[in-house]
């Protein structure tokens, strides 16, 4: 049986971890918080964008491609990496990681087997993890501390950077891998094509209301040009603010499980504390009333 | 006429007003009530707005778009400044 003392030491250390992760779960509640109003605040803008689109779309005739949506064979390509810059987050990185990996092995392989793969990181996670191990890749390691300023500017800076790598021809395919955002406690982690642009779907016309006759200025296909870069640049800050706001979320429900987890244990020792604490007074007792009887006899 | 100014992270402007100046791609135009339906490309510059008790508001802008249809007019812009 373990012997009272260790009982208590035991007790007292799951006590203060608990609380650390107690504190931790509100802290990243409170996070949460802001960076989901930094997505929310966002949808505005990105509808109206959207629209906007939809509305030059379906007045189209023709082909609507931009530099942006040319498709060349894969000869080099670049996969960004969002992870988070903390862990204690529980199975987050390790999922987008696992994700990335999957996409090097079955879409990559030839590219990085021509060593034509390069590696931009945001977020230290996936920095570390793949730092030494694909040495045979290209690590772009400029953005690693994205995550300290999260304004638009500052993210824009490495959505202008891919795009006009990509139109010059250096990447051929730009793959991003983050964590999307549902809710607090559900998180995907995706690898989703960046550019080349899907091909923007012409027939799409069934909103006939935005079907006004517009005036277009400059012309639609000079218009086109003009919006596309902004909404690859909104769906980039798009990434980073679901990867950020996934992070939290991740933590939250980590570290609430956590805390639990400590609930649980405490109960426990207690248990074996009050055995422990019961079978000292019996034993007592016993010597006392042998004693007794030793004195009587 | 209602306007909305935009930027990817907050609502600069909203509200009611009688007229928007604005740097369009092709030069400055200004947008006065029953305008005709417009998409328009905006380059770096200022836009004026005159709203309904006839105050004037300037904001100078990263370039942008604007969208006019049915007196709502929508301005979205990449950068906004207070000038």
């Amino acid at each position: 049986m373990a012997n009272l003392k260790e009982v208590r030491e035991r007790i007292r250390s799951v006590k203060s971890t608990q609380q650390i992760t107690k504190a931790m779960k509100m802290v990243a509640a409170a996070k949460l918080r802001k960076a989901q109003q930094a997505i929310v605040s966002m949808r505005p803008y990105s509808q109206k964008l959207n629209g906007m689109l939809s509305n030059i779309l379906s007045n189209l005739e023709g082909d609507a491609s931009t530099s942006f949506g040319e498709e060349r064979e894969v000869k080099s390509a670049v996969l960004v990496v969002v992870t988070s810059n903390r862990g204690l987050c529980g199975a987050f990185n390790a999922n987008i990681i696992k994700s990335v990996i999957a996409q090097i092995d079955e879409k990559y392989a030839d590219v990085r087997k021509a060593g034509k793969l390069d590696l931009l990181f945001i977020g230290k996670k996936g920095y570390d993890f793949f730092r030494k191990r694909y040495t045979d890749c290209h690590i772009i390691d400029d953005y690693v501390n994205l995550f300290s300023d999260l304004s638009f500017d500052n993210v824009s800076k490495v959505a202008k950077k891919l795009m006009s790598d990509f139109e010059k021809g250096k990447y051929d395919a730009i793959d991003v891998a983050y964590g999307q955002f549902k809710n607090a406690a559900v998180q995907f982690n995706i690898v989703e094509q960046f550019l080349p642009v899907a091909k923007l779907d012409t027939e799409d016309k069934s909103d006939s209301k935005l079907k006004a006759d517009y005036i277009f200025e400059p012309s639609k296909e000079r218009l086109l040009n003009e919006l596309v870069p902004s909404i690859l640049q909104m769906q980039f800050q798009k990434f980073v603010l679901d990867t950020n706001a996934s992070e939290h979320g991740a933590r939250m429900t980590a570290m609430d499980k956590a805390t639990e987890n400590a609930e649980e244990l405490l109960k426990e020792l207690k248990i074996n504390y009050n055995k422990a604490r019961q079978e000292a007074i019996t034993n007592e007792i016993s010597e006392i009333v042998g004693g007794a009887a030793a004195l009587e006899g | 006429m209602n306007v909305t100014v935009l930027t990817p992270g907050r609502e600069v402007y909203a509200g009611s007003i009688k007229s928007i100046k604005v740097p369009g791609i092709n030069g400055q135009f200004e947008v006065l009530k029953n305008h005709a339906p417009i998409v328009s490309a905006l380059r770096n510059g200022e836009i004026r707005i005159l709203d309904e008790k006839g105050t004037k508001k300037v904001f100078s802008i990263e370039k942008g778009f604007i969208e006019v249809l049915n007196n709502e007019v929508s301005v979205l812009v990449q950068g906004v400044q207070d000038a």
